[in-house]
């Protein structure tokens, strides 16, 4: 199932990506599409972020995880590259574990 | 202006330059992407396939969080769309037709877009940042993926590595700078709320599709507030 996963997702990726090199501009050169353009990567990572922080399965917790994505928001304040926010969020939670605090 | 030379070492240094940092979001992606229950195979070809980094982690992140193939799925793709405005903002500057068009669909990304937008009153320039850039990111991409999940391999348990931790972590990063304006903000906040309020109801990944719903809410009643000035590329 994974790779039927990949497969559809790489087409449906493929398609947008050439479906804008294709059409004439004025087709999607409506403010609307544009501005939901805009906003859709916004709502869906921030939905992303959201769930995969407090959800386990269809409950929420409050988990290492939370020290984590903190820590996380910290590192992005002082203007941190992507590979150290990721690597202090990994690192927070499991030195919490660790300590069996969380 | 200066030389041709000249113009074309600058925009080479800098794709290989925007290349090697993109590296560094192909390293975590392998990990997270074997932590989450692929292969190095499935990880490996899901960068070079799909290519779109946010598409990525959001398949990876979706699956290993036991949402369905479908959810999974509409989620990443729903995260690609915003290529279709990138390759709609490309097509003049590009003018590629056949196999040509065929290859540089797969290569249009944020770095690509934006680095041949940076270069767009220069023809040959953008050209190359275009094709330049494509090209170091989707090389380093897939070198950095594989590393990365050769890796994630020899590390072991996800969980006590914090590696669970890191998939929000890396969502986020993605997320952060796309929330210069207030519009965004308030569209981050409102997806997140909606999300969260239906985990408990709805089926695993639907809340995240669902929080799709704030985004066309907001596209619309809010279009001013949300687009960029003129020359934006993400």
């Amino acid at each position: 199932m994974i790779w039927v996963a990949i497969a559809v997702t790489a087409l449906g990726c493929y398609a947008f990506k050439w479906f804008g090199l294709s059409v004439p501009e004025s087709v999607l050169d409506r403010p609307w599409v544009r501005a939901t353009a805009v906003a859709l990567p916004v709502a869906l990572l921030a939905a992303l972020t959201a769930v995969q922080t407090f959800a386990v399965g269809s409950s929420l917790t409050i988990d290492a995880r939370v020290a984590g994505v903190a820590a996380a928001v910290v590192a992005l304040l002082l203007r941190a590259p992507f590979l150290v926010v990721v690597g202090v969020a990994a690192l927070s939670a499991a030195g919490l574990r660790a300590l069996g605090v969380a | 202006m200066t030389d041709w030379p000249r113009r074309r070492r600058a925009v080479l240094r800098d794709a290989v330059g925007v290349g090697v940092a993109t590296g560094a979001y192909g390293l975590s992606f392998g990990a997270i992407g074997v932590a989450g229950g692929l292969t190095v195979a499935q990880t490996c070809a899901t960068s070079v396939l799909m290519f779109t980094g946010a598409s990525q982690f959001a398949l990876v992140g979706v699956l290993a969080a036991g949402g369905g193939t479908v959810s999974a799925a509409v989620t990443a793709v729903l995260l690609g769309a915003r290529n279709a405005l990138y390759g709609l903002r490309l097509s003049s500057l590009l003018q590629v037709t056949g196999l040509r068009k065929a290859v540089g669909a797969q290569l249009v990304i944020d770095e690509s877009t934006a680095m041949c937008v940076a270069h767009e009153d220069d023809p040959s320039a953008r050209r190359l940042a275009f094709w330049a850039t494509g090209l170091a990111v989707f090389v380093l991409w897939n070198l950095a993926t594989l590393a990365g999940a050769l890796a994630g391999t020899a590390l072991g348990d996800p969980q006590a590595l914090g590696l669970d931790a890191a998939v929000p972590a890396a969502f986020l990063a993605l997320l952060w700078p796309r929330l210069a304006q207030r519009a965004a903000r308030l569209v981050a906040v409102g997806a997140a709320a909606v999300a969260l309020a239906l985990t408990p109801v709805a089926p695993v990944g639907v809340p995240v599709m669902a929080a799709a719903a704030v985004a066309v809410l907001a596209g619309v009643r809010w279009r001013d507030a949300l687009l960029p000035g003129p020359g934006a590329a993400s």
